[in-house]
């Protein structure tokens, strides 16, 4: 799967997607891959606040539990709630349909601490390669 | 695995492995004040034939012969010793958590039988493996609402168990969580004129007991219409399991929280009981506790396995739904194989005795002058009395006669100074009642 170019990705394996100050933020496939058949996904509700760098949520999976990493600070301004009924979206288009929230930048600034899809490619391939190492 | 302390010899050669001396040596990194330098004051040891004589002494102690009107939370009712035999072997008494699948299969059965059972007790979707007992269980399915609602603020009926309320104000005193309580109206039930006053979009769970602490039932369903009318969840505590053989089930509730000490287990010291959480699928996530799942082997066979256990504290300890980490397996195995044996017509049988005998009490005591029913509302196999003289005294005459007299209701509730509650369950008979009535009847004659 490629990597939409207009993102801005995170090491944790989280995309956003800034429209208008608002940023739609998912999970990537590499990172459903790793996790494997999603099947809850716990998430704020409207209103929240998150913070860059610490957890908003978490997705579980069969193997585990994980945790999901806010890429910028800002307020929850809506949270998927199809994923409530069809966690399942998380493994099949986790880069459209699977958001998983909308939040209100605080901070735009932020986002130039974040990958571009290039950068996050290399990161990700540098990844496998310790993997298979 | 022994219970054996260690021999001076493997002392010696676990020190040499270690490179210690002495004992004393391994504690040296303990600061010198800390160290206790006398011996514990614990009487010298005994010998097998000593401790059974002591033993045997203390059980020669046991108040024999008695009858028994008290409940309040603890209830007397036949056991068959088919419990007690099922439960002590070795398989089942000394099995730790059944953490592995593959070599557990015995034991996650009787837990999922067991959860089965609570669930068609309750009107519930899910039930837990069990909690410490009705107390933590109901302070844990407050916890729970809190999590579900986000919000901080929960409404108490003043009918729910006073020791039960207590455990709650102690989880809540330094967490944030407000708790208030909700008074009495006349006939017995939560006030639910004041209840509605105090209900605002604020409130995570409006927490009742039925049947009540005053031996009411409370109306469930029209309590969990007030509470879901402000998106606050109903949590309903049950302290007599076997109401649930005739009343009927606190399904419209979003948590039920229950004591199951009536399903096989003797009233002793405060426990070991078993607690119970069940609630609706949705909810799952947010239970505290164990849970067993059922699920299909490689080879397509059923099989039992701990689910769900990233809740647990084990697992994600800061992010775990309870700091409980265990559950009550042999309590919950006594109660599973307790209700198998009684069957559905059984416990709905005895449930049927309980309100038969606490109905003929009833009116036996009622003949007395003096003596008047409290509270209108219908009750199970418990209803509080009003005495013309003190409870506690007529009590003391009452235990000379070998009857362990009611609860008395101004200990935990100071407005009802002369009301009692009266426990009868099928354990008592018709000539233990009239013996009681007449006992009563002879200590309010008295002169004070």
């Amino acid at each position: 799967m490629t990597y939409p170019p207009s993102y801005r990705y995170t090491k944790q394996h989280e995309w956003i997607d800034v429209k208008d100050s608002v940023g739609t933020i998912g999970i990537t496939d590499y990172a459903q891959h790793e996790l494997g058949d999603v099947v809850f996904v716990e998430l704020p509700k409207p209103g929240a606040k998150v913070q860059a760098g610490k957890s908003f949520g978490n997705v579980e999976s069969v193997k585990a539990v994980s945790e999901i990493y806010a890429p910028v600070s800002g307020e929850v301004v809506e949270a998927n709630a199809e994923l409530e009924a069809t966690p399942e979206k998380l493994n099949s288009d986790p880069h459209k349909s699977a958001w998983l929230i909308r939040v209100k930048l605080a901070d735009q600034a932020e986002l130039a601490q974040l990958m571009d899809a290039k950068a996050y490619e290399a990161f990700i391939s540098e990844k496998n390669k310790e993997a298979s190492a | 695995m022994r219970y054996l302390p260690k021999s001076p010899a493997e002392r010696k050669q676990m020190l040499a492995v270690v490179g210690g001396k002495t004992i004393d040596e391994l504690f040296s990194s303990v600061p010198e004040q800390y160290r206790l330098k006398k011996a514990l004051n614990l009487p010298g040891p005994l010998s097998e034939a000593e401790i059974i004589q002591y033993f045997k002494a203390r059980a020669a102690e046991n108040s024999l012969g008695y009858t028994s009107f008290l409940g309040a939370g603890v209830y007397n009712h036949l056991r068959s010793v088919i419990t007690d035999t099922i439960i002590q072997r070795g398989e089942f008494l000394t099995s730790y958590t059944p953490y592995q699948a593959e070599i557990t299969q015995g034991t996650l059965q009787s837990i999922f039988e067991f959860q089965t059972l609570m669930c068609q007790l309750t009107g519930q979707d899910v039930a837990n493996a069990s909690m410490y007992d009705g107390s933590t269980a109901a302070t844990e399915a407050v916890l729970m609402a809190e999590r579900l609602t986000s919000r901080r603020r929960v409404l108490v009926a003043r009918s729910v168990h006073p020791e039960y309320r207590t455990v709650l104000k102690t989880y809540a005193k330094n967490s944030g969580l407000v708790v208030e309580e909700v008074g009495i109206s006349a006939d017995g039930t939560v006030d639910t004129i004041a209840l509605q006053s105090s209900l605002k979009e604020d409130v995570a769970a409006i927490l009742v007991q039925s049947p009540n602490f005053l031996g009411v039932i409370e109306p469930i369903a029209d309590l969990a219409n007030i509470a879901h009318k402000v998106g606050a969840l109903l949590v309903a505590t049950v302290t007599e399991a076997v109401s649930l053989g005739l009343v009927r089930p606190p399904a419209e509730a979003d948590i039920v929280a229950m004591e199951g000490q009536s399903f096989g287990l003797a009233p002793s010291y405060g426990g070991p009981y078993v607690g119970v959480i069940a609630s609706r699928e949705k909810f799952v996530r947010q239970m505290p506790g164990r849970l067993v799942g059922q699920t299909t082997d490689s080879n397509g066979r059923r099989g039992f396995v701990l689910t769900l256990a990233t809740r647990e504290q084990h697992i994600r300890r800061e992010k775990a739904t309870s700091n409980i980490c265990t559950n009550q397996a042999l309590c919950a195995l006594a109660a599973t194989v307790h209700l198998c044996l009684l069957g559905k017509e059984g416990l709905r049988e005895m449930a049927h005795q309980n309100l038969s005998k606490a109905r003929f009490a009833l009116a036996e005591l009622e003949k007395i002058p003096g003596v008047r029913r409290a509270f209108d509302a219908p009750f199970f196999n418990e209803f509080t009395i009003v005495l013309p003289r003190s409870a506690k005294l007529v009590n003391a005459q009452l235990l000379r006669e070998k009857i362990i007299g009611p609860f008395v209701l101004g200990t935990a509730y100071p407005e009802l100074t002369k009301h009692a509650l009266v426990c009868v369950t099928e354990t008592v008979t018709r000539v233990e009642i009239e013996k009681f009535a007449s006992a009563l009847r002879s200590a309010l004659e008295q002169p004070v």
